[in-house]
């Protein structure tokens, strides 16, 4: 097999933008691995239109959102695999693939790319009770089997969990001839984006039930029931408010797991609270040469966004690698060990490096990323959070230490929605002695 | 006067709009952030319209459906009606992205077109 | 007409028809559902046990000892994967040591080999994890965990090897004892079998089954037991199987690595009279989630990849009821086949295959296989061996299910094999396909699509599990697809008044290219 500089582990939306990125930023050995026969990932089945409004200016269906991209994979000469699994990524960054046609194989990378993308949660996690029978799907598997396959799960539907992909599919059941009978969400608010709300649930009819979740499950073979009870503050259901829906699918969108067994195996250290890998500035994770990025970092509202991401860590992987180059030039040809790629990789003032820890407290769930080296941000430097419950009208606090430098109110902040400040590396390479930013939600 | 509250879809923060409309007429929008809220609140009042995204039949491709959408928006209450059309035509391989599916799909004056490319089988 | 008829294939029947493929016989197994192991068997705490629980002298005791003693030379030739990793009975009451001395005891009458009572500190140096409050412990050395699927379809697929005939889908709704002297069965699927002898291997059913042919009525109650199966992630979190002391409703919420790396916490038991209430309930999973912290500390029951039930077919005097039937000479009961029934198996299938050798006089075949070879498990293989593998067979380089990383070989491996896989659940429970973390959710359209092309299983016509349980019903766009079918049959050179008639009757226009 022959030896590439960046190998991207998945061609999805993160995968490709990272590839077009780094082809761009001058790096000609880049091969992307794909588990499915085609490029494109996950947008291939979002048939419906909305992505592209910030990256392109214009709205575009996820198909064609994808097709920009590989389009440029294409006429950039960027390689990829189809049909290729990979199976190990190690902590030297070898990483183990296997397809039809190559058997398994190792390719010796010099930087990885983690663009995995990210999995429904299953019924099985959601601990519903009941019966086990056909007819119940994660909203996702069934988008690719109506949109892709052409096959219909039923003609009845009820959904758990106002996430996008669920609300969508209330739309496209409805559209095929399908009665959607009530989305029911266990949050007092919805997951998902509110033109999703307006345009495939209200445009419809389609009840969204807050505070609902499914407490029964009938059906010996087929799905024939489900029961839908209110939920009291605590999560449980409340006695009496229990109500029954004969329906033949239940389709489940309750959430979306950044899928990171690779990055586990490789020793890659995860943020809890994300359930992906804790990153600096460059979207590197402790490994130095192992980026991340996309969904498998943390999931995103907008693909929009995990393309931005994307491209960045592209960036950074060229950067990354041609300063393992150098590196590796100034030693003498000395073989680029892994020791020697870290310092190349930025850390060679590591005991002067001014690195700043990013902290998300006081309704900020988390952040992206989790520390800053200064020498390395960029002059501006997006840091993406989400925020734990609904605020309104409340504020977007950026502590310095224990100063207060930002103050933002927002109208509306969501746990469904992405929140983002902008760092400037000036303001940041002026405060030498700064070790914390505190990101936080303050109500005045 | 009548009022009409309605969430603004120009971006993800979801405004909460209030539109008041006297003789037919929006004259009043407000809870917008930008402009866009504004035109959004005057259109979908009085002229709500949509794109319709779905899936065709595809004869001879490697895949048997292949996702298409109208090429601009159609008027809100012809959604079914478009569905319809759609539904019942195909279209042979090969497809590629914005070629034409269905010409002036049910009577919109709008054409349905694909999304991605199909090959032949 | 058969020699012998086997009702049920669940673990008990396939176990019998496993025995009695060496002689010379002909032998059916009639099952009501589409494959083996649907019942009992398929929902159950996988644990192969040691065998201190049954009382002295039971046939219970007796068949859990020889059960678990097979199990080594068994797991060789059906090539069933079966490890012991040894059990613990886990005191957390200081005034209950006396029950661990009693459990020693029994099972030392019941001939189990290496038990040993152990002290707090051994237990804990043993199990890390166990609760703070562990005062002592019964180790047993020979308790184990195996796969139960692949023990009760090694079993079927050896014996069907051996000529035994396997009947799906067929359910007896009635059994008489003819003129002729042979059991007649009627099916409710219409069909009628007769044999010269019957086994009544139907577990939860066995009672309705014993009862049609006997006066001497037998009962079975159902004891519904909930399970969480926990991601492999943490499926090392214990490595011996940790139960809590019995009570008078069984051995308890016990929790377990699975053979095949998982974690497994289960059961409840709460009885009912429903024979198919196989459903979980939230006072179950809840019970399972409070209990299951009592012996082993920091469970990490957040990590719950499924749950489910199973019903456990108990019988009222708590013993297998296992021989001829009094008033129904030829008729043996294999009845009660409650815990530790998956570890009795094999000897239940012995002891079956005994009886009926005496009464029947049988004789072995000459051409007996006494082995079988499991599907290929690319899982654990070296990367020449994988490599070498994909060259003589491609589709062992394509990975199907991403959790459990199986390969489209080995799903057309299950398809194919003697009483292959024919629905999702059949290919999951000889492949593991689609038992992992996201439970099918990425592998299910792929898994689908090869049984499509392997059985020429129309889509809509492909289940779960067998019976109304299809998955896709109908397809998007009839309209469309017919006025497509036309325009294809119209390209392919049909007549064209063919394609035009199909066109018309379609309603559909038809957009060329």
């Amino acid at each position: 097999m022959k030896n590439y500089d960046i190998v991207i582990v998945g061609g999805g939306p993160a995968g490709l933008a990272a590839a077009v990125s780094a082809k761009k930023a001058g790096c000609d050995s880049i091969l992307i691995l794909e588990r499915d026969t085609e490029l494109g990932g996950i947008l291939n089945q979002c048939i419906h239109n909305g992505f592209g409004l910030h990256t392109f200016k214009e709205e575009l269906t996820g198909p064609e959102y994808a097709y920009r991209f590989i389009q440029q994979v294409l006429d950039l000469g960027i390689e990829y695999k189809l049909g290729t699994m990979v199976m190990d990524v190690a902590p030297d960054k070898t990483v183990t693939a296997m397809n039809r046609e190559d058997g398994m194989f190792t390719i010796p990378a010099k930087a990885v790319i983690l663009a995995m993308g990210c999995r429904e949660r299953p019924r099985g996690a959601l601990n519903i009770p009941g019966f086990r029978p056909a007819g119940i799907f994660s909203a996702g598997t069934a988008q690719r089997l109506v949109n892709i396959e052409g096959y219909m799960p039923g003609k009845e539907v009820v959904i758990l969990g106002s996430g996008d992909i669920g609300l969508i599919m209330a739309r496209r059941m409805t559209l095929e001839g399908a009665k959607v009978k009530c989305v029911a969400e266990l949050m007092p608010y919805s997951g998902g984006l509110k033109r999703n709300i307006v345009q495939c649930l209200d445009d419809f009819g389609i009840p969204l039930k807050l505070s609902h979740t499914v407490i029964d499950i009938e059906g010996k073979e087929h799905l024939t029931a489900v029961t839908i009870a209110e939920v009291g503050p605590d999560r449980k259901p409340v006695p009496g408010t229990e109500e029954r829906y004969t329906c033949d699918t239940l389709l489940l969108s309750c959430g979306l797991i950044p899928e990171n067994e690779l990055s586990r195996a490789a020793g890659v250290e995860m943020n809890p609270v994300t359930s992906g890998p804790i990153v600096n500035e460059s979207l590197e994770t402790n490994i130095p040469g192992v980026f991340a990025c996309g969904n498998v970092l943390h999931v995103h509202d907008l693909v929009d966004y995990v393309s931005e991401e994307a491209t960045r860590a592209g960036e950074n992987a060229v950067k990354y690698v041609n300063g393992a180059e150098a590196e590796a030039g100034a030693a003498g040809g000395n073989a680029t060990t892994g020791a020697a790629q870290a310092e190349a990789g930025g850390n060679a003032e590591a005991g002067r490096a001014h690195v700043i820890a990013l902290a998300a407290t006081d309704g900020a769930r988390y952040t992206v990323p989790s520390t800053i080296n200064v020498d390395r941000m960029s002059d501006l430097l997006t840091v993406r959070f989400r925020v734990g419950d609904v605020y309104k009208n409340s504020f977007v606090s950026v502590y310095f230490d224990d100063e207060r430098v930002m103050h933002n109110q927002k109208r509306i902040m969501s746990p469904g929605e992405m929140e983002q400040i902008v760092l400037r590396k000036a303001q940041l390479a002026e405060r030498p002695l700064l070790k914390t930013i505190t990101v936080k939600i303050e109500n005045e | 006067m009548e009022k009409r509250e309605l969430t603004c879809i120009g971006c993800p923060m979801g405004c909460m709009l209030t539109a008041i409309i006297e003789n037919g007429e929006v004259t009043f929008v407000e809870g917008n952030t930008c402009p866009k809220g504004d035109i959004y609140a005057r259109k979908e009042v009085v002229n709500p319209t949509r794109i319709v995204t779905s899936t065709m039949c595809v004869v001879g491709g490697e895949k048997e459906r292949v996702s298409v959408k109208t090429a601009s928006d159609i008027p809100k209450d012809k959604i079914f009606d478009v569905m319809r059309d759609i539904d019942a035509a195909s279209v042979s391989a090969p497809v590629s992205i914005g070629d034409v599916v269905l010409a002036d799909v049910a009577g919109t004056g709008v054409d349905v077109v694909a999304t991605r490319n199909i090959h032949c089988r | 007409m058969y020699d012998v008829i086997i009702i049920g294939a669940g673990v008990s029947g396939a176990a019998v028809a496993w025995q009695l493929g060496r002689f010379n016989i002909k032998t059916c197994v009639l099952e009501k559902c589409e494959d083996v192991c649907e019942g009992t068997s398929k929902a159950n705490s996988a644990i192969i046990h040691a065998g201190y629980d049954a009382a002295e002298g039971s046939l219970m005791a007796k068949l859990n000892v020889r059960g678990n003693e097979m199990m080594d030379e068994l797991s060789k030739e059906l090539d069933i994967p079966f490890k012991r990793n040894g059990s613990l009975v886990v005191c957390i009451h200081k005034e209950e040591l006396g029950g661990l001395k009693d459990l020693y005891d029994r099972g030392i009458k019941n001939g189990v080999k290496g038990l040993k009572i152990l002290s707090r500190e051994e237990a804990l140096e043993l199990e890390p994890n166990l609760s703070e409050d562990t005062v002592g412990a019964l180790y047993a050395p020979s308790a184990g965990v195996v796969c139960p699927f692949e023990l009760n379809i090694a079993m079927a697929e050896n014996a069907c090897e051996n000529g035994v005939e396997f009947k799906f889908n067929t359910e007896v709704k009635d059994i008489s004892k003819g003129e002729d002297g042979l059991w007649h069965i009627k099916a409710a699927n219409g069909e009628e079998f007769c044999a010269k002898y019957v086994v009544n291997a139907a577990g939860v059913y066995a009672d309705m089954i014993h009862n049609m042919v006997s006066k001497d009525k037998i009962r079975i109650i159902q004891r519904r037991g909930d399970y969480c199966l926990l991601d492999k992630q943490v499926g090392g979190h214990v490595t011996h199987t940790i139960f809590p002391q019995p009570t008078s409703l069984g051995k308890g919420v016990l929790i377990s690595p699975t053979i095949h790396g998982n974690l497994i916490v289960g059961p409840t038991a709460v009885e009912t009279d429903d024979k198919e209430a196989t459903n979980t309930t939230a006072e179950g999973i809840e019970e399972l989630i409070t209990k299951a912290g009592s012996h082993v500390r920091n469970l990490p029951i957040k990590n719950v990849i499924t749950s489910f039930a199973g019903l456990r077919a108990h019988e009222e005097h708590h013993d297998f009821i296992i021989g001829e039937v009094a008033d129904a000479p030829c008729f043996i009961d294999c009845a009660g086949i409650e815990s530790p029934g998956l570890t009795a198996s094999p000897a239940i299938g012995e002891m079956v295959a005994g009886i009926l050798k005496e009464k029947m006089g049988l004789t072995e075949k000459s051409d007996f296989v006494a082995t079988r070879k499991g599907i290929v498990r690319t899982e654990g293989l070296s990367v020449a061996e994988m490599n070498e593998l994909i060259r003589k067979n491609p589709a062992y380089g394509n990975i199907v299910c991403r959790c459990e990383m199986i390969t489209e070989g080995e799903i057309i491996e299950a398809i194919h094999r003697p009483l292959g896989a024919k629905s999702l659940d059949g290919v999951k429970r000889r492949t593991r396909a689609g038992m992992g973390r996201c439970q099918a959710g990425f592998c299910s359209p792929r898994t689908m699509e090869i049984i499509n092309r392997e059985l020429s299983i129309p889509y809509e016509k492909i289940t779960k599990s067998g019976g109304a349980s299809v998955i896709v019903p109908t397809r998007t766009k009839a309209a469309g697809a017919a006025g497509a079918a036309a325009s294809c049959a119209a390209d392919a050179g049909t007549q064209a008044n063919l394609g035009a008639a199909a066109s018309k009757e379609s309603d559909g226009e038809v957009t060329g290219a």
